[in-house]
């Protein structure tokens, strides 16, 4: 049985524009120990799905319309609000892009820090802060007694991500969502932090949901990847099969426009048009506008993700029918 | 065949830093660009690249006289625009202009697309103001935008048709050198194709010098001729693009590379990546001798005594690491 199932989840928000469709259908699963990256563009839904998975959609405007996500046999989006309070921050974890925003101006690290443990854990205060003191040390920050009365703003943006993780994983999660967790950072650091994930990862045996929009970043560090566009998973595969088999013509068009996998100087590939208006209905491939494959078929026939080869799915109707 | 087209000769801005409320004498200072020496060629690509703090928007903006140099020449076009007058210096900002990274804070949200383009050129008289419109339609057909869309504010485009407006702003006065400060960081992959494509068209077309800022690698190296690194307000390597990031000679620039994540999953997986150990150092305190030394894989003892001068090797590349020879 896997950690996570998640199955046709759709989170919509309603505007005075209309409703617009953020996370339309989504399914995938997760198993023990192993990680998932989703990628995708700003507005393909990513975010929304791993927030909707936390609990962290605003309800009102927001809504789950429909869909479970089961975890370890509890589905958290039906629980009762006390079982899934005992999950969140206890068995699954989230990490955030802005570490500078996600962290508390007005509290000391250290507090900031032991919180998830005096919520979830029957812990005295000065156990907590053992182990909290212990956790920072293992994410790499010095003098780490000492910084535990610091104010966040005294810590760089590689240090408060640093801050961050070690939050996250106080109580051993055993999934970590990690939300674009290096775009804020310089190179140097990202590399810093994905190491620091991946060692993490191997001790804990976690899991782990890697959300970014940087194909480059996902192929190091994840076994299977979703690709996400207009709030549907178009493909889905393990991690090699993306980069050298994709089976959606979205995901090679996103490969051919990162420039460290073309030829210097060469003109890259742009993908013609504008993602989809999300709250405008629209009738067929959402892709299909933009897409250089696509015939009358795709304009009038929703596709579903399916199985195109073993472990590989795909929703273009046309790779599923073995044309392209 | 040398044109140099820009050159910088020792450039120095520091920033002095008030300790406390109201005090005139300054607690120390920022140097935020520290000896920077860097020759332009007319028409050539030329990417900066380093990590948030190490200078490079400041290098970019004292370049353009947006703030002060405190010591060192910047010479355009033979003509010295640090002694230059106020005149003198507005003149040369018709040959000079800017693209910013944030599309969506660098356009006046109260300003139609024809408004921000027409007011540079009615500024500066590049025509009768009677030929205005004209221009302004050429000026969006060659960044890709229809000419109908000038009625239009900034906040109805994308962030990509934003950065195509910025980009057609800076053409605006038909400058020769064109610094774009990060101006794709803050887009989509698919939008980042488009801008990087209509900027090395611009460059050909137009025959255009462009400096271009990034912390992105694989960005730089795709668009650039020659990648000057740099870190803590001083260049540590300058070279051809594609020996300084295929083969990178300085610790730091090795460094950088090596952290580069790789879009092929396999080679990714078994290489090993030279991770750096902490942050950067504060400009404001910059370590003794070489500022690279305390993350430095390969320091030693006398890389702490003497700031290393950027010096020539054989492939037409400067590199400043006294050890360069041994590493």
């Amino acid at each position: 049985m896997p950690l996570l199932a998640v199955n046709g989840l759709r989170t919509f928000f309603h505007t005075r524009d209309g409703i617009l469709r953020a996370v339309d259908g989504v399914s995938f699963t997760v198993e023990r120990g192993a990680t998932l990256g989703i990628v995708g563009e700003s507005g393909s839904g990513k975010s929304v799905t791993c927030y909707s998975l936390m609990g962290l959609v605003p309800q009102s405007p927001g809504r789950i319309e429909s869909g479970s996500a089961v975890f370890d046999g509890i589905d958290l989006l039906h629980c009762p609000p006390r079982t899934a309070r005992s999950i969140y921050g206890k068995r699954i974890a989230m990490i955030f892009q802005d570490p500078m925003t996600s962290l508390n101006p007005y509290l000391r690290i250290g507090d900031q820090l032991i919180e998830p443990l005096l919520i979830h854990e029957q812990i005295s205060t000065s156990a907590a802060r053992a182990r909290g003191r212990a956790m920072l040390e293992a994410v790499g920050i010095p003098e780490a007694g000492a910084r535990m009365d610091r104010y966040p703003h005294e810590f760089s943006g590689g240090m408060r991500q640093r801050v961050m993780i070690a939050m996250a994983l106080i109580t051993r999660p055993e999934l970590l969502i990690a939300d674009e967790p290096t775009t804020a950072l310089d190179v140097t650091v990202q590399a810093q932090i994905l190491e620091l994930i991946k060692r993490f990862q191997r001790e804990l045996g976690m899991a782990v949901i890697f959300i970014t929009h940087d194909l480059a970043v996902v192929s190091g560090l994840c076994d299977r990847v979703l690709v996400m566009y207009a709030g549907r998973v178009v493909e889905a595969a393990n991690v090699r099969t993306i980069f050298q088999q994709p089976r959606h013509p979205y995901t090679r068009a996103l490969q051919r426009a990162i420039p460290a996998t073309q030829p210097k100087g060469a003109e890259l590939y742009t993908i013609p048009g504008l993602p989809l208006d999300l709250s405008q209905p629209f009738l067929g491939c959402p892709f299909a506008p933009r897409c250089e494959f696509a015939v009358d078929r795709c304009r009038r026939e929703e596709p579903r993700l399916q199985e195109v080869a073993p472990d590989q799915s795909s929703a273009c109707l046309r790779a599923q029918a073995g044309e392209i | 065949m040398s044109d140099p087209i820009l050159e910088l000769k020792n450039v120095r801005t520091h920033f002095a830093v008030h300790r406390g409320f109201g005090r005139m004498r300054a607690a120390g200072f920022v140097k935020a660009v520290d000896g920077v020496s860097l020759v332009v060629e007319r028409g050539e690509v030329l990417g900066l690249v380093g990590e948030s703090g190490c200078g490079k928007s400041t290098l970019a903006r004292t370049i353009l006289q947006l703030v002060p140099a405190t010591e060192g020449t910047i010479v355009l076009e033979g003509r010295n625009l640090t002694a230059a007058s106020a005149p003198e210096v507005t003149a040369a900002r018709r040959r000079l202009q800017m693209v910013f990274q944030d599309p969506y804070a660098s356009l006046n949200p109260r300003m139609t697309v024809f408004a921000a383009l027409a007011e540079p050129m009615l500024v500066h008289r590049v025509c009768a103001p009677a030929a205005v419109p004209a221009q302004v339609a050429e000026l969006m057909q060659r960044v890709g935008l229809a000419p109908r869309l000038l009625q239009k504010y900034p906040h109805e485009f994308s962030g990509g048709q934003r950065q195509r407006i910025a980009v057609a702003r800076a053409l605006a006065l038909r400058p020769t050198i064109i610094v774009a400060d990060e101006p794709v960081s803050a887009l989509d992959v698919s939008v980042q194709a488009q801008i990087l494509n209509l900027l090395s068209q611009l460059v050909r077309e137009m025959n255009l010098t462009l400096i271009f800022i990034a912390h992105d690698l694989s960005v730089v190296k795709h668009i650039s001729d020659r990648v000057a690194v740099m870190y803590l307000g001083k260049i540590v390597e300058l070279g051809r693009a594609t020996d300084v990031i295929e083969r990178p000679r300085h610790p730091y620039t090795q460094a950088l590379v090596s952290a580069i994540p790789r879009t092929d999953p396999d080679a990714e997986r078994f290489r090993q990546r030279i991770v750096l150990a902490g942050d950067p150092p504060s400009p404001l305190h910059p370590p003794a001798g070489c500022a690279f030394h305390p993350r430095c894989p390969f320091a030693q003892e006398k890389c702490r005594l003497a700031v290393p001068a950027l010096a020539p090797l054989a492939d037409s590349r400067e590199v400043a690491c006294i050890r360069v020879e041994e590493i």
